[in-house]
């Protein structure tokens, strides 16, 4: 038991640690002028999505546990009842850990995940509208998501599955990235001036952050040092660095050089690809999965294109696509052999296609819920206190006007 | 007196750097500085994107002569900075009235 604790301790640290990494992961590739803006943007995710998931979120994620149905209830607000027994959780996750670390373990993935929309959104998001929008968005989209999947509501009790947040987490935030990017438009200038990276050892730096930050993301959510959290981990490696391979080749062919976003990127949908699987298939599997995922994600970055939207730092391709690559290749690879509570994938010894089949209904259903749930909020917030800054603040740059900073000060 | 002017590639700053100080000068004033001549620009290339970048890092010296000494040091400058590929840059001479050293108050030549 203390075993289990200590890694869960230690996993929760970790995840939070993506946070900070995703800042830098995205803050290398906006324009200099809104780096801290960027930084802002995740940093003030952790101050105001922990108060809210004590307050609130975490008992409409967690409450009604294994209801098989849509949402939590009001039990746990304030982490009412929450201490250092496994009382409330222990007997539906199996696990001998404090509710008060399990529920700070989801505390980081509540964080995280609507962080990672700001990606999408670089460049042009009002902060209060941002912050409205982010709040709102844990309450009513996250915490009922993750009550399906997490917290043993309809998707749970369908049989799809979901190890630490294919469906939850990066599905989840893709499809409110899309419906937030079709509320505030493309940047100003979009498609004509340039808009490279600012400064891509930022980016480098996070990804190394992002991908430390995973193993606790993934072998933490085995909630217990044991031999699935082992497989967790090792999966965790070795699929992102195979997507980054993937990624590559297909740069190297389409183009004429391999690059440090490139190598950066094809990590990060590897570990995208690989969260929903992470302990429920074997070591091959993974490595085909992420292979698989960095030249599916390489691909879609030109749907951005084909529907003319401004996702200006690829949330789409790499989290909406590599999520929903990563939820639907579980009902191909799941493997009872390496976690007993999964039934076999397609390509598995003894599988069938049941699994697959709920994959791509769990998926859908996360898409169709949070892209319409995600839509609704952004058009409430822009048509009210706004969720774009004006042209002016555009041109001149969020960190002086918003923040009152400079990121870096010349003279 | 003289303000030579020279535009040149950032990596040979501290072969023309050595250049002068070997022929006598005892100051320079240098800045990063960006631009395009007849070299253009590049391409970069961002998760497959490419983005043309027009203006090229160069790095612009800049120095005060007295008239005589204005061909031999300007002859030093090409030798160090020349690369004989495009982009070596360009060296302008242009003409100074009044030149201050501002600690002594010196004018003229003598403040050089």
């Amino acid at each position: 038991m203390e075993g289990n604790i200590a890694w869960v301790l230690i996993a929760t640290a970790l995840v939070l640690f993506m946070t900070p990494g995703l800042a830098f992961f995205y803050g290398g590739m906006v324009r200099s002028k809104n780096f801290l803006a960027m930084l802002m943007q995740n940093y003030f995710a952790i101050g105001l999505l922990a108060v809210l998931w004590v307050l609130l979120g975490a008992s409409l994620a967690f409450g009604n546990l294994g209801d098989g149905g849509l949402l939590g209830n009001f039990d746990f607000v304030g982490f009412k009842d929450i201490g250092a027994t496994n009382a409330n959780f222990g007997a539906f996750t199996g696990a001998d850990i404090p509710d008060s670390l399990f529920l700070t373990f989801q505390m980081t993935f509540a964080i995280i995940t609507p962080a990672l929309i700001t990606g999408a959104t670089a460049d042009r998001l009002k902060f209060a509208g941002y912050a409205v929008f982010i709040g709102l968005w844990l309450i009513l989209i996250y915490s009922p998501v993750a009550h399906w999947a997490f917290g043993g509501g309809w998707i749970a009790k369908m049989g799809a599955f979901d190890f630490a947040g294919g469906l939850v987490v990066h599905i989840n935030a893709g499809a409110a990235a899309l419906a937030v990017l079709l509320v505030i438009g493309a940047r100003k200038g979009h498609g004509k001036e340039p808009m490279a990276p600012h400064a891509l050892p930022w980016t480098m730096l996070g990804t190394g952050i992002l991908w430390f930050g995973w193993f606790g993301f993934n072998a933490g959510s085995a909630l217990g040092a044991n031999g699935v959290a082992a497989q967790a981990l090792l999966n965790t490696l070795i699929a992102p660095a195979a997507a980054m391979l993937g990624w590559l080749l297909i740069e190297k062919i389409k183009g004429k050089h391999v690059t440090t976003l490139g190598a950066a990127s094809g990590a990060v949908t590897g570990m995208v690809a690989i969260t929903p699987c992470a302990g429920f298939v074997g070591t091959m599997p993974a490595m085909i999965i992420g292979f698989l995922a960095g030249i599916v994600c390489y691909l879609a970055l030109s749907i951005k294109e084909k529907f003319k939207l401004d996702d200006a730092l690829d949330v789409l391709a790499v989290h909406l696509v590599g999520g929903l690559f990563g939820s639907v290749a579980l009902g191909f690879f799941a493997d009872p052999a390496i976690n007993e509570l999964v039934p076999a994938g397609l390509l598995i010894d003894g599988g069938g296609a049941d699994l697959l089949i709920d994959q791509i209904v769990a998926s859908a259903a996360v898409f169709a819920f949070a892209f319409v749930g995600s839509f609704i909020i952004a058009k409430a917030i822009d048509a009210t206190i706004g969720l774009r800054v004006d042209e002016e603040t555009e041109d001149i740059g969020l960190d002086q006007v918003l923040h009152a900073e400079t990121a870096y000060n010349n003279l | 007196m003289k303000l030579i002017t020279a535009v040149v590639k950032p990596f040979r700053l501290d072969e023309i750097k050595e250049a002068l100080k070997g022929a006598g000068i005892t100051g320079i004033t240098v800045t990063e500085v960006q631009g395009f001549g007849r070299q253009a620009g590049h391409t970069e290339v961002y998760r497959g994107t490419e983005y043309k970048v027009d203006f090229v890092p160069k790095v612009r010296l800049e120095l005060v002569v007295e008239e005589s000494e204005v061909d031999r040091i300007v002859e030093v400058i090409v030798n160090a900075a020349r690369t004989d590929k495009i982009g070596d840059g360009k060296i302008w001479v242009s003409e100074v009235d009044r030149v201050v050293r501002i600690r002594t108050g010196e004018q003229g030549p003598d403040a050089i």
